[in-house]
């Protein structure tokens, strides 16, 4: 009788115990990737929107941690991608810093002109290659259509004219958007504050300009319905 | 003895009948928590207190609430009102359920219903509001209060039912709105078709699939443009949650219990499937905003707020294309697509304000004085004005400013502009035909599951998957795990709701004793029986 009562409570303690660790998510990250050829950037360009793609990159930057997303720009020698809410548990998260390769699947989509990467799930590629870009000078090609080709790499811009900041929320705290003129055109840019923070020397910095100040700046190319630069650094030149 | 476990058993009988009356405990349990009213607000102390708002990107609205902050410390300079801002509710919430851990939450802040059902599973977060509202002096028009608040009655009954919540009112409603759909009526009579009066989903399938023919260079022959997205939604949740409403289906009822996964769902989601495979559907998440679609010429039937009528149309006061991407086209502001013309059916959202608990009875006077003041005509009409809303007050509903308002509609594209007011008229005559959703301790996630099956649907399409039953029954597996809807089925299910009920548990341990005395009882009648026995052997 003892030794059935034995077995019964260690029974309902394993069962109690696997209870227990029903709250815990299981989070796609830690799913397999699916193991093909990754694509060049090329091949990733041509591939239809809604398709499934698989690339091998390096994170530039990446916007905060939240809710097992993480929304990521990463760049490679011959392209660049933004990884929106990809699948990442905080622990990796913190992983994802600037030069780290890793290797994605997801879907190729495309918001309001923004070519992306959704529904994504990564896993780091431990071969020792890292790479940071530097910012490449798109001045010249503001208002061009060869802009684009350039989308979502980090850029620099040389020499433009404060027109107008506005705080998405009137106030510090939010997004920040900056209207910027360049040979006689207006061009819109944000800082992004779940890419910066408002404590960041960009926020602070950009919450200082005034119409008419020469500024150079750098982020990254995200498009809006038209280029809109994420940016990531400014200095005032004039 | 016997007598002893009769009456025992006639206790317990009571108590279980008792215990049935389970919305009559909820109501008892929540009037325990009513606010215990101070007599006298104290004038002599300072308050601070943190208003969180939401604005929907319009400094407009940001100016609004400045200036009832402003006007409100005019009335009371000992309360100091610091404002914070959102352009989305999901922060506020992400925010709120941080701030309940650190018991730093807001003392007023603009919510959903839904939301409110989950800050109230923190104990004792959220004021019943109830005794407030009533109270003589402090209440809603009361005797002490320093501006001109309006009374019960002149809330609109409808949208303060909305703010109830197991027989309590846990919120006030601020402002409301609906969907409308927006249509390009020069593209639906350039398809050969004429506007009915009010809109089917028939009819919207049928333009928008003949919106989907591309000429030999591949440019669709409605606009001559690359891209068409016939049909646009932007709340998925929305959409399925009226879809069934409309069809008298089941979504969830008032007790939680989850009824979303159901034949009429299969049904709307094999339907929406067919449609997205022939590219007269899409949605917000995968595609963008509906306005900028339908002022680009490339969307025929947008689905939105009345409060982003701001943003629809040639004219619109607010854009976010290039001036050179916006086409001119006639706009119709119309109800949103019905199953049943003749009984329209409709959603009721908008922002409500919650007060918080706080141990100081005199800063949640003060916070529900300010919340209170937020249903001021100003405060209300100036902020309905901003876009499609409906002032949630009578009293500001009839006011000479607001009618004179409705009235100049098309006297300039700011203030007046046509597609807004439209947009706002269209609520006022459709109050009646507007509904909520049951709010309960998950039912935000419920919502989102609603949506999320409509976005799958829509991406499984695009991604050439075949959309099936065995897709559909899959996708209900795969959709209840993501949002644990199985949990909620479950609390319903076996009644596991948190804290046991003082009148349970003295009802399971009178059970539990029921029990055991009867053990004892039965023990005690076998030795007996066993002696007697013994006796007669030996």
């Amino acid at each position: 009788m003892k030794k059935i009562f034995a077995l019964l409570t260690a029974g309902v303690m394993v069962l109690a115990l696997a209870a227990c660790g029903g709250g815990e998510a299981t989070l796609p990250t830690d799913a397999t990737v699916v193991d093909e050829a990754a694509m060049t950037y090329e091949e990733f360009m041509a591939a239809e929107m809604e398709s499934e793609v698989t690339v091998e990159t390096f994170v530039q930057a990446h916007q905060s941690w939240w809710d097992n997303k993480i929304t990521v720009y990463c760049q490679s020698e011959d392209g660049a991608y933004l990884l929106y809410e990809l699948a990442c548990s905080e622990e990796d998260a913190e992983k994802l810093v600037p030069g780290t390769k890793i290797r994605v699947n997801g879907y190729k989509s495309e918001w309001s002109g923004e070519v992306e990467i959704i529904d994504g799930t990564f896993e780091f590629v431990n071969d020792g290659e890292t790479y940071v870009a530097e910012a490449l000078d798109v001045t010249e090609l503001l208002g061009t259509e060869e802009l684009i080709n350039h989308q979502n790499k980090f850029a620099s811009f040389k020499g433009l004219t404060v027109e107008n900041i506005s705080y998405k929320n009137d106030e510090p705290g939010d997004d920040i958007y900056l209207t910027l003129g360049y040979n006689g055109a207006s061009y819109d840019f944000c800082v992004e504050v779940y890419l910066t923070g408002t404590e960041s020397e960009v926020y602070t910095t950009v919450g200082t300009l005034k119409a008419g100040d020469k500024v150079d700046v750098e982020g990254f190319l995200y498009w809006y319905e038209g280029v809109n630069p994420h940016i990531t650094a400014i200095t005032v030149v004039e | 003895m016997k007598k002893f476990i009769s009456l025992l058993m006639a206790v317990v009988f009571i108590l279980a009948l008792t215990a049935c009356h389970g919305r009559l405990e909820t109501a008892t349990e929540a009037q325990k928590l009513a606010f215990d009213v101070p007599e006298e607000f104290d004038a002599s102390k300072n308050y601070e207190i943190t208003f969180w708002a939401k604005n929907d990107t319009n400094l407009t609205q940001v100016e609004i609430y400045k200036n009832a902050i402003a006007e409100f410390e005019g009335y009371y300079p000992n309360i100091k009102v610091n404002l914070r801002l959102y352009t989305d509710y999901g922060k506020i919430y992400n925010d709120v359920i941080t701030n309940i851990a650190t018991n730093t939450t807001p003392n007023v802040c603009i919510t959903y219903p839904d939301h409110i059902a989950t800050y109230m599973t923190g104990e004792d977060t959220v004021v019943a509001l109830d005794s407030l509202m009533a109270d003589e002096s402090y209440g809603l028009g009361g005797s002490k209060v320093l501006f001109d608040s309006p009374r019960e009655d002149e809330i609109v009954p409808k949208f303060l039912e909305e703010c109830e919540i197991d027989g309590n009112y846990y919120a006030l409603p601020y402002m409301r709105s609906t969907e409308a759909c927006y249509v390009n009526k020069t593209f639906v009579e350039k398809l050969g078709y004429t506007l009915p009066e009010k809109l089917t989903w028939d009819f919207v399938w049928q333009v928008s699939k003949s919106a989907t023919e591309k000429d030999a260079d591949g440019n669709f022959k409605v606009n001559s443009q690359k891209v068409m997205i016939p049909f646009i939604y932007k709340s998925t949740d929305n959409m399925m949650i009226q879809m069934l409403k409309q069809r008298e289906a089941g979504y969830s009822d008032i007790s939680g219990k989850i009824e979303l996964f159901n034949p009429v769902t299969e049904e709307i989601l094999l339907n929406i499937a067919e449609n997205s495979k022939m590219g007269a559907f899409n949605t917000f998440k995968l595609a963008g905003y509906p306005a900028n679609f339908l002022n680009a010429g490339q969307c025929i039937f947008a689905v939105d707020s009345t409060a982003g009528a701001t943003w629809m149309g040639s004219d619109a006061p607010l854009v976010d294309i290039a001036d050179d991407k916006v086409v001119n086209f006639e706009i119709e502001v119309m109800t949103i697509p019905q199953y049943d013309v003749e009984n329209p059916v409709m959603i009721s959202q908008g922002p409500s304000l919650c007060v918080f608990n706080k141990e100081d009875k005199q800063e949640v006077l003060a916070s529900w004085l300010f919340a209170q003041f937020m249903l001021t005509n100003n405060v209300q009409i100036a902020y309905a004005e901003t876009e499609g809303y409906v002032p949630v007050t009578l009293k500001a509903q009839g006011s000479g400013e607001y009618v004179d308002y409705l009235n100049r509609r098309g006297e300039d594209n700011n203030l007046y502009y046509p597609v807004k007011i439209d947009a706002t008229q269209l609520l006022l005559d459709n109050t009646e035909n507007t509904f909520v959703t049951a709010v309960f301790n998950g039912s935000a996630s419920l919502r989102d599951a609603a949506g999320q099956l409509i976005e799958s649907v829509n991406k499984s399409v695009r991604r050439g998957e075949s959309i099936d039953k065995g897709y559909i029954e899959g996708l209900y597996e795969e959709v209840s795990a993501l949002y644990r809807l199985d949990d909620i089925k479950s609390k319903m299910e076996t009644g596991d709701m948190g804290a046991l009920p003082k009148e349970s548990a003295i009802l399971i341990a009178a059970i539990a004793l029921c029990w055991v005395c009867m053990g004892v009882y039965m023990a005690k009648d076998k030795i007996k029986t066993v002696k007697l026995k013994k006796n007669v052997d030996f």
